[in-house]
């Protein structure tokens, strides 16, 4: 093997051994152990295999692990920490707002899509907070499932955004809250 | 995570139990330590889905490695007691994502009187968990139930004369709330746990404890939430692909790009082994016909089954996707009247109102969002095979079989894959990773690619059916007939075919292989109905198996369009038509419910009033597998310039008897509505005359989120009658519902399935 390769997952550095033509997906499941991505098809028809690069979807089922050198690579596993990162919270919460949203729509039958729903709803969010009906299902739509879920996945991500935007109004007044305390103490 | 989750949660560690040593292998262990250690130690990982590799060969020593499993008739089999006050009930029926484990619990739990908190369960095992059967036909209420409740109850009473005892007073004077028993007539109390904690009943199970009644059920008929969906959100759940054996290697199986016809197989002309020279780690397998490779990695195994030079020889015989219904229809046929009552011919003849119409439904296939896996650890005596079967045991002789070996030697382990919808490539994968391993002489993880999987599939066979129906002027149907044609279900796996040169053979005939009653007329009254079914020689065309709602949505299809048309034909709304011809009031009930839903009103045809480019139609429609009763209602829009049809509304109900979990049942509601929309409008197994041309999720789409129709979803509960199933029955009524709708937007019927554009347009031209 020549060299090993480093490439950052979930925010941490790992040296795998792969060959560098080796397909992502192969590589996080069988050396990182990450059960998120999953195999589905190996030809981005899919999106059981999805992934964030650097805060964007990839189906890391045809992406070659040396194109990531460099880059973030972000799982289902790692989605609450890249949540709580990007909306400047303190600790990071047990699941991303999408996936409590899942639970509470009971939206999954046998779940195995569900990587690549929560993966790709997420990076939804994350662009368009507040999405609509149009929006949800166009962003989607690269996503199968075969059970049928997908009327319960849309009301889960709508049900998802409210609480985001109900978490950031609160913490947005927090800060204001905050930096007038410190204008004050500073008087 | 859930207090009810499987008890993979629970870490046999915590409870003093050393069950995984270092190196992957388990000690030797027989049953009583799985209970005690809640049943978790085949599943003893944190993370991966690792698991001993020597398991099998240790708890083949324990009481119940021989056939056919636990003894059914000792309570210990069906249930345990731990000393923390919780249960452990061994269930034979394996959980698909419909939520029948959780279900389950609840029916525990309501005859133990604990709470959902307290009940869990173990996987299905060949060493540990009873043979109830396969979990199809929707049978895991209907058929898994009786047994589980009737032990839980017997655990119940036996319990309850040990507390009497402890106590010092009558078993009458006994309540029980969450395990906790007290009496009346003092102060004391004790808990299940202190009673019997992980310690054995000892007595034989005789189902005659009495039932707690209806009336009094406490969790039964509500919705706990599922146990499953918290890990499987977070990516914690172990699914069948996450399971790895230490010391294993990677196989792919390398066959044709999709299958021939079934009873010819595929044979190997030349293959160059030298071909993956340069895949270092990489070799070949074969026996017979039956070519795998293995590897360390699982990427050379990958690129090693695609890199292999191999040639085979297929013979042209298939009639191709275009030419199917006039090679079915040609050929001499076993013919069978499953009903016969009255004179259809004398009736037919002179009615007010006749109708008749020749139908085509395509193959389908059952297209696993995760390919089929199994991992197979073979050594010279013994096997362990982990998949994803409907049915462990059934899995157990297959795979024996293939190995050679006696069943009592194989121990069969099931892990949740993707939804499945029948016999999908379960079996087959199971027997081709015991093949390699066999073969490799070590533990090796099979992952079937997606061509694999689309290519080599058990479809849902192919139909045709026609129908003639006649009303008499006030619109009571007075006769029906239909006669269908298909072949029947495979009864030897592929991988058999090819290792064993097993030659190809089809199932004896079943009432879920033939012409339906319950969807061909068998809903309304009618004096005079005939049924034949002509079953085709299977061989000369593709493998086929149950498909959820085997067979139904065809039948459905042509059945209910031929009711609309004589509606249409006497003049009258076809959901007023429907309920002039029903007197059962469970299909009056579902047929209500639907059109209550969709808030249905009688008007004119939607052809007759519209000659817009877009024209919107619904229709409705009644239908089910073997048992429950269901109804549905279609909204769609139709695009005459295009062809294009857009389903935008599905409505669903289900009279499945008394509901265990209404919210799982509407949840299967809605998945059965959105997956017959996609059945309906897009999906047709495609082949030329040497082999199958659906190989991905371009050459067999599947509904998309932008296609989606809303859905609103109905089960109708009925606390006085059994639990009949739910995981498909409203899938003909559904696609009734489509084929309808489209009637009633268009006035011309489609003939054959599914309305792609060009078809529509072909049908609309031709009207």
């Amino acid at each position: 093997m020549a060299g090993k390769l480093r490439i950052h997952v979930n925010g941490r550095a790992h040296d795998v051994t792969s060959a560098p033509d080796t397909p992502l997906l192969y590589v996080l499941m069988n050396e990182l152990q990450l059960q998120g991505p999953r195999f589905g098809c190996g030809l981005a028809q899919c999106g059981s295999c999805s992934v964030l690069l650097d805060g964007a979807e990839i189906r890391s089922c045809v992406t070659p692990v040396s194109a990531v050198k460099g880059k973030q690579v972000t799982t289902l596993e790692g989605l609450p920490a890249w949540y709580a990162k990007q909306k400047r919270l303190a600790k990071a919460p047990a699941l991303h707002p999408v996936q409590q949203a899942i639970i509470e729509e009971q939206a999954v039958q046998c779940g195995y899509c569900f990587n690549g729903m929560i993966v790709q709803a997420a990076y939804l969010l994350s662009q368009n907070p507040q999405p609509n009906d149009a929006q949800i299902r166009e962003s989607m739509n690269g996503h199968l499932c075969r059970c049928g879920s997908y009327p319960r996945v849309i009301k889960a991500i709508k049900r998802a955004s409210q609480a985001m935007s109900a978490a950031t109004e609160a913490r947005v007044e927090e800060e204001a809250l905050l930096s007038s305390v410190q204008a004050g103490m500073a008087r | 995570m859930s207090s009810a989750t499987l008890k993979a949660a629970k870490t046999p560690r915590a409870r003093g139990d050393v069950v995984r040593e270092t190196s992957g292998k388990f000690s030797a262990i027989d049953r009583r330590d799985f209970l005690k250690a809640g049943g978790a130690l085949v599943i003893g990982f944190s993370m991966r889905g690792l698991v001993g590799s020597a398991a099998h060969a240790a708890a083949a020593q324990g009481p119940f490695g021989a056939i056919p499993g636990p003894d059914p008739k000792a309570i210990d089999t069906w249930l345990a007691i731990h000393g923390d006050n919780t249960a452990t009930v061994y269930i034979g029926y394996v959980e698909l994502g419909q939520g029948s484990t959780t279900s389950l619990l609840q029916i525990s739990a309501e005859e133990l009187d604990l709470d959902m908190s307290q009940v869990s369960t173990v996987r299905l095992d060949t060493n540990l968990t009873p043979n109830q059967g396969g979990t199809y036909s929707s049978s895991s209420i209907a058929r898994g139930s009786p047994a589980i409740r009737t032990a839980a109850a017997e655990a119940r009473q036996a319990l309850l004369q040990m507390a009497a005892m402890k106590l010092g007073v009558p078993v009458g004077s006994l309540e029980v709330s969450k395990g906790v028993v007290s009496s009346k007539i003092n102060d004391k109390t004790v808990t299940y746990g202190q009673l019997i904690g992980d310690k054995r009943f000892n007595l034989k199970f005789t189902g005659t404890a009495p039932l707690k009644p209806v009336a009094d059920y406490k969790l039964v008929g509500t919705s706990p939430t599922r146990n499953d969906i918290p890990d499987k959100v977070s990516g914690k759940y172990v699914y069948l692909q996450h399971v790895r054996l230490p010391g294993m290697l990677h196989g792919r199986v390398v066959r044709p790009r999709g299958q021939g016809a079934y009873g010819a197989g595929a044979k190997v002309a030349t293959l160059d082994e030298s071909s993956i020279a340069h895949i270092a780690g990489a070799r070949v397998v074969r026996k017979g016909d039956f070519v795998g490779v293995v590897a360390e990695n699982e990427w050379d195994a990958v690129r090693a089954a695609r890199d292999l030079k191999i040639t085979w020889d297929m013979p042209a015989t298939l009639p191709g996707s275009d030419h199917l219904y006039e090679a079915m229809r040609a050929e001499t046929t076993n013919d069978h009247v499953v009903l016969q009552r009255g004179d259809v011919d004398a009736v037919l003849g002179g009615a007010a109102h006749a109708a008749s119409g020749k139908y085509h439904a395509p193959y389908q296939m059952h297209a696993c969002f995760g390919p089929n896996g199994s991992v197979a650890d073979v050594t010279k005596d013994s096997a362990l095979v982990i998949c994803s079967t409907q049915d462990v045991y059934a899995t157990r002789n297959t795979v024996a079989g293939v190995l050679g070996m006696p069943p009592d030697k194989v121990r069969v382990q099931y892990y949740e894959g993707s939804g499945t919808y029948g016999h999908s490539c379960y079996d087959d994968v199971a027997q081709a990773g015991a093949i390699l391993s066999q073969l490799a002489g070590r533990p090796v993880r099979l992952q079937f690619m997606r061509w694999d999987e689309h290519g080599w599939d058990n479809y849902g066979p192919a139909h045709v059916g026609e129908v003639r129906a006649a009303a008499d002027a006030i619109g009571k149907i007075v006769a029906y007939e239909y006669h269908g044609w298909h072949h029947n279900w495979c009864a030897v796996e592929t991988s058999a075919q090819l290792a064993l040169g097993t030659p190809a053979a089809e199932w004896r005939l079943g009432a879920a292989q033939q012409v339906n009653p319950s969807d061909c007329g068998g809903m309304y009254d009618i004096a005079n109905v005939r049924l034949v079914n002509h079953q085709v020689p299977g061989l000369k065309y593709l493998k086929g198996a149950w498909l959820r709602s085997p067979l139904d949505l065809s039948f459905s299809f042509a059945s209910e369009q031929t009711i609309d048309e004589l509606a249409r034909r006497a003049g009258v709304d076809a959901y007023e038509f429907r309920r002039r011809n029903i007197t059962n009031e469970r299909w009056r009930g579902v047929l209500d419910a639907a059109a209550k839903a969709a808030n249905w009103q009688a008007r004119p045809p939607a052809a007759n009033v519209s000659s817009a480019k877009i024209v919107s139609g619904r229709g409705i429609g009644l239908g089910t597998h073997l048992t429950s009763y269901g109804g549905a209602v279609a909204e769609l829009e139709v695009n005459r310039e295009t062809g294009q049809v857009r389903v935008t509304h599905m409505y669903g109900a289900i009279d499945a008897g008394l509901a265990v979990n209404p919210a799982f049942i509407e949840n299967q509601i809605s998945g059965q509505l959105v997956q017959t929309v996609s059945r309906m409008l897009l999906e047709e197994v495609t082949f030329n005359t040497t082999n199958v041309t659906s190989l991905d999720w371009n050459s067999y789409p599947i509904l998309r989120f932008e296609e989606c129709p809303e859905v609103t979803a109905f089960c109708v509960q009925r606390t006085d009658q059994r639990s009949t199933g739910a995981g498909e029955e409203v899938m003909a009524a559904a696609a009734g519902a489509i084929a309808c709708a489209f009637f009633d937007a268009t006035g011309v019927h489609m003939t054959v399935f599914p309305l792609t554009p060009e078809r529509v347009l072909a049908a609309l031209r031709a009207s």
